[in-house]
């Protein structure tokens, strides 16, 4: 399964809510204002980081580049996916999740 | 005539305090760049405006916006044009600038960076508070 998160983790619960019932070995991919959850330095940091083991994780770039996130410290092993990746990832999952 | 005393030069301006609040991060939604706007065309106005950002709002401001990717306006170089509209009372509440490990340093104008304690004395100042 893949999950799109597309909102901030300072103002929705998205992100939890997807950490919380997302199956194991899912992949997990930050759009929007979801990408403000890689923020390495950030208050919700930890939520990501202590599920790398469970969960692959990754952030639209563009979405990264418009918030002026490009030069801000993600949290390591977060991968960068374009929109060309973002539709293979889509293509490459039986079903894809939003937690709109 | 009375109904003319608002155009009558004699008559004492009321200048009220306007704060707008800013609590959204930009392209997500509309709210950032509609806000930005307001505050623009009010600024005509000669009121005491002042402009706040908190929560998400923050991230209006963050340093090297490039929209190019994503086929949206970048209007972080627009709150550059505060200080032309004579809009100089910008805070950014500190405790926010935290939480997302950012700095003034991070941001694309000068801003006055104010802890919770003494925004909330601010806030309490004004007579009208315009939220988005």
């Amino acid at each position: 399964m893949l999950h799109l998160v597309n909102k901030s983790p300072f103002e929705r619960n998205a992100l939890d809510s997807c950490l919380r019932m997302a199956k194991s070995g899912s992949a997990i991919l930050l759009i929007e204002d979801g990408v403000y959850a890689a923020l390495a330095k950030s208050a919700h940091a930890e939520k990501i980081i202590g599920r790398m083991g469970d969960f692959s994780f990754y952030v639209l770039g563009p979405d990264v580049a418009a918030r002026g996130l490009s030069d801000a410290p993600l949290i390591e092993g977060i991968d960068i996916v374009d929109y060309e990746g973002f539709v293979d990832m889509v293509a490459e999952h039986d079903a894809t999740q939003s937690w709109l | 005539m009375s109904e003319m005393n608002e155009f009558d030069e004699d008559v004492p301006e009321i200048v009220k305090r306007f704060m707008y609040v800013n609590r959204r991060a930009p392209y997500g939604t509309i709210y950032a760049l509609e806000c930005l706007e307001v505050v623009l065309i009010a600024a005509a106005f000669d009121q005491d405006v002042s402009v706040v950002f908190l929560d998400d709002g923050v991230c209006q401001l963050k340093k090297n916006q490039d929209t190019t990717g994503i086929g949206m306006k970048n209007f972080s170089k627009t709150y550059g044009a505060l200080d032309d509209y004579d809009v100089e009372k910008i805070y950014v509440e500190k405790e926010s600038l935290d939480a997302r490990g950012l700095t003034a340093g991070d941001l694309v104008i000068p801003v006055e960076v104010m802890a919770a304690d003494e925004l909330r004395e601010v806030m309490a100042q004004q007579d009208v508070i315009i939220s988005s």
